[in-house]
């Protein structure tokens, strides 16, 4: 644990022996190359080339042209926002910060060589890489299911058409179906996210199709905030939704998209829709640049996000596995300012401090009937870990719910501001 | 056996210590007569007493125990309904964090009272608006205790010069929710504040003073220079 550390200040030291160069001898501005525009990369881009003011160029790189928040996106599956709200442009990153967008996808990362190659050939060098590209689907995971069948069982575990076409198929069940999730297991990206999810369905069905059915199946014994849903679901949606646990075969299930059909521990059920949340590993690039472990993901020092496989490559969001924070977008936002940190001291001789963390998730249970649960974190040379928590009680009244879900709104328009400007 | 054994000694030791407790608790608040004489600088607003009714401010009758913006009737601020939904309940300790600067204790309340600075003064005003309140020494188990507690921040705290740039790393962490542009739909803006009102606020917070769970973790786990940064980055913000 101390070799770590070690290594981690030598890597600032270094750094700072580094650092007057570009400055001395005329060179070219350090560049850093951000490989994905969501809660992560965004923010990272954002604050290096805002605090920074033009010493270091910052080059991202995202395909789409809007980027839809997987945060929230439920509340348009529950009818609460129109999807559009959803959506954000990165052009205030480029007018506002200098920032250089390239529309493209990454396809390899030579880490010896400091390059990033993107699919259509272009050639990027960096002086530090910053690689967070969420989250893709672990093969096999859900026997039966792959993401050819995403467009009869969606995942809609990114946000996009696959949350329109959930939301569309939901609406078109017939009168008392049955709606099944096959929820993930850990790790995996919101923990709360598959069960808000069932709550806002219930919400939309309780309107539209009162008798319809809601079928959860679940490996996990437990999951996050299970008391508070469990409490809201027996007072909104009381007798719609059935969870089936490990303990009846919750882990030990395969789809057959065709005949819309889910097999549960050897007994096969019919249903009208099935949202397939597979599990999870780091988003294909960060295997591709040689970071990820195997299970999937990558380990970062928690003091810095750097990988721990590449001081030059920082691993932030999602892809990461860093300790005790969950994968979230308010995580992924609260690492992102520690790399832009530790990076702009590494590059232009800014000053560095301590690594602190934090993280907060609203969920939305049914109308003004908001929970959230949070935590703050430091970084310790073993892991990102938690030093104190709080989270909604049972019982609460409804006016503090309501004021919960407000809060909610108000980051949602914090937080999205913070990461696209 | 022993168990049942520990919890008769923890009664009883309760029952022994409650009623010779609370009456010297209400008797420490201060002197109610000279109390009377300052709430002079209330009265233009605020009605206590057995006719007391709701004027530009509420009937302050009862406040002590009290939920905060509970008197029905009466149009309280976002801020102050805010602080009452979250839990905030007038004891001796808010009511005098309240009463010392009312704007830093919570911002966005309509009370347009500049703060009573002097200890003394508070803790008489405080024992004349607990005479209208149930009183500990004729209901024992009555809210609130007397208890001393002042959320008082020693000079050098308050003195201490917040490095900006150490301010502009940690202030990342608040506009994750706080915009940097001053909204405040359903999160409260933090832009722009006097630096004294913000390192108050903040310590009211980590005191545990304010009620909020998020605000008090945050704020908690806070160092005392890491606040005068964040006063002093927030102040300059012009974004």
């Amino acid at each position: 644990m101390t070799m770590q550390r070690r290594q981690f200040l030598g890597t600032m030291a270094a750094a700072g022996a580094v650092l007057g160069a570009p400055a001395v001898f005329g060179q070219a501005k350090p560049r850093v190359v951000v490989i994905g525009g969501g809660a992560g990369g965004a923010t990272c881009a954002r604050y290096i080339a805002r605090d920074s003011e033009g010493a270091i160029d910052v080059i991202l790189v995202e395909p789409s042209e809007v980027y839809y928040t997987c945060f929230f996106s439920n509340l348009y599956l529950g009818g609460f926002r129109d999807f559009e709200s959803l959506g954000h442009r990165y052009d205030k990153l480029a007018s506002d910060h200098g920032i250089t967008l390239a529309r493209d996808m990454a396809a390899g990362v030579d880490r010896d060589a400091g390059t990033v190659t993107l699919a259509g050939g272009e050639m990027l060098f960096y002086d530090r890489l910053v690689i967070a590209p969420g989250i893709d689907f672990a093969d096999g995971s859900v026997p039966g299911w792959d993401l050819s069948k995403a467009e009869i069982m969606p995942h809609a575990y990114k946000a996009g058409p696959q949350t329109q076409l959930l939301k569309a198929q939901v609406e078109a069940m017939p009168e008392g179906g049955t709606f099944c999730m096959i929820a993930p297991p850990n790790p995996y990206r919101c923990p709360p996210g598959p069960y808000e999810r069932i709550s806002m369905v219930a919400h939309l069905l309780t309107q539209a199709n009162p008798s319809a059915k809601i079928l959860l199946v679940d490996p996990k014994e437990k999951y996050s905030k299970q008391g508070l849903f469990e409490e809201g679901w027996q007072r909104h949606y009381s007798g719609m939704i059935t969870r089936i646990g490990p303990d009846f075969g919750g882990d030990k299930v395969e789809v057959r998209p065709e005949a819309m059909e889910v097999v549960i521990d050897g007994e096969v059920e019919r249903v009208d829709v099935c949202n397939v949340i597979p599990g999870q590993r780091a988003g294909a690039i960060a295997e591709a640049a040689g970071v990820t472990d195997d299970t999937g993901w990558v380990p970062v020092n928690p003091h810095s996000m750097a990988s721990r496989a590449d001081p030059k490559v920082f691993v932030l969001g999602d892809a990461s596995a860093q300790g005790d924070m969950p994968k979230s977008g308010f995580a992924a936002n609260s690492q992102a300012k520690v790399a832009a940190m530790v990076i702009r001291a590494e590059l232009s001789g800014s000053k560095a401090f301590p690594a602190k963390y934090s993280n907060t998730c609203w969920s939305l249970i049914a109308t003004d009937d908001g929970v959230k649960v949070g935590a703050s974190y430091e970084a310790t040379d073993e892991k990102i870990a938690s030093v104190d928590s709080f989270i909604s009680q049972t019982g609460e009244d409804a006016a503090l719910r309501k004021a919960t879900y407000e809060e909610s709104l108000g980051w949602y328009a914090g937080i999205t501001a913070d990461i696209f400007g | 056996m022993a168990g049942r054994g520990a919890t008769c000694l923890a009664l009883c030791l309760a029952l022994a210590g409650a009623p010779g407790t609370t009456a010297l608790r209400a008797a420490e608040i201060g002197d109610a007569e000279r109390g009377a004489e300052i709430f002079g600088e209330c009265s233009g607003c605020h009605e206590i007493g057995p006719e007391a009714e709701n004027a530009i401010g509420p009937k302050l009758n009862g406040v002590f125990g009290r939920r905060a913006a509970a008197v029905d009737g009466f149009a309280y601020s976002k801020s102050l309904t805010r602080a009452g939904r979250d839990g905030l309940i007038w004891t001796l300790k808010t009511l005098d964090a309240y009463v010392a600067n009312p704007r830093t204790f919570a911002s966005g309340t309509r009370m347009s009272y500049p703060g009573l600075k002097d200890e003394t003064d508070r803790a008489d005003l405080l024992a004349f608006l607990r005479d209208y309140s149930d009183r500990p020494r004729d209901i024992p188990e009555a809210e609130p205790t007397a208890r001393r507690s002042l959320p008082e921040l020693p000079p050098d705290i308050l003195a201490l010069k917040g490095d900006p740039a150490y301010g502009e790393y940690l202030a990342g962490e608040c506009q994750t929710c706080h915009r940097a542009d001053g909204g405040d739909a359903g999160i409260p803006s933090i832009t722009r504040w006097p630096e004294e009102d913000f390192v108050l606020a903040m310590h009211a917070y980590k005191q545990k003073l304010r009620p909020h769970p998020v605000m008090q973790m945050m704020a908690g786990r806070l160092a005392e220079e890491e606040i005068a940064a964040l006063a002093a980055y927030f102040a300059t913000l012009t974004e």
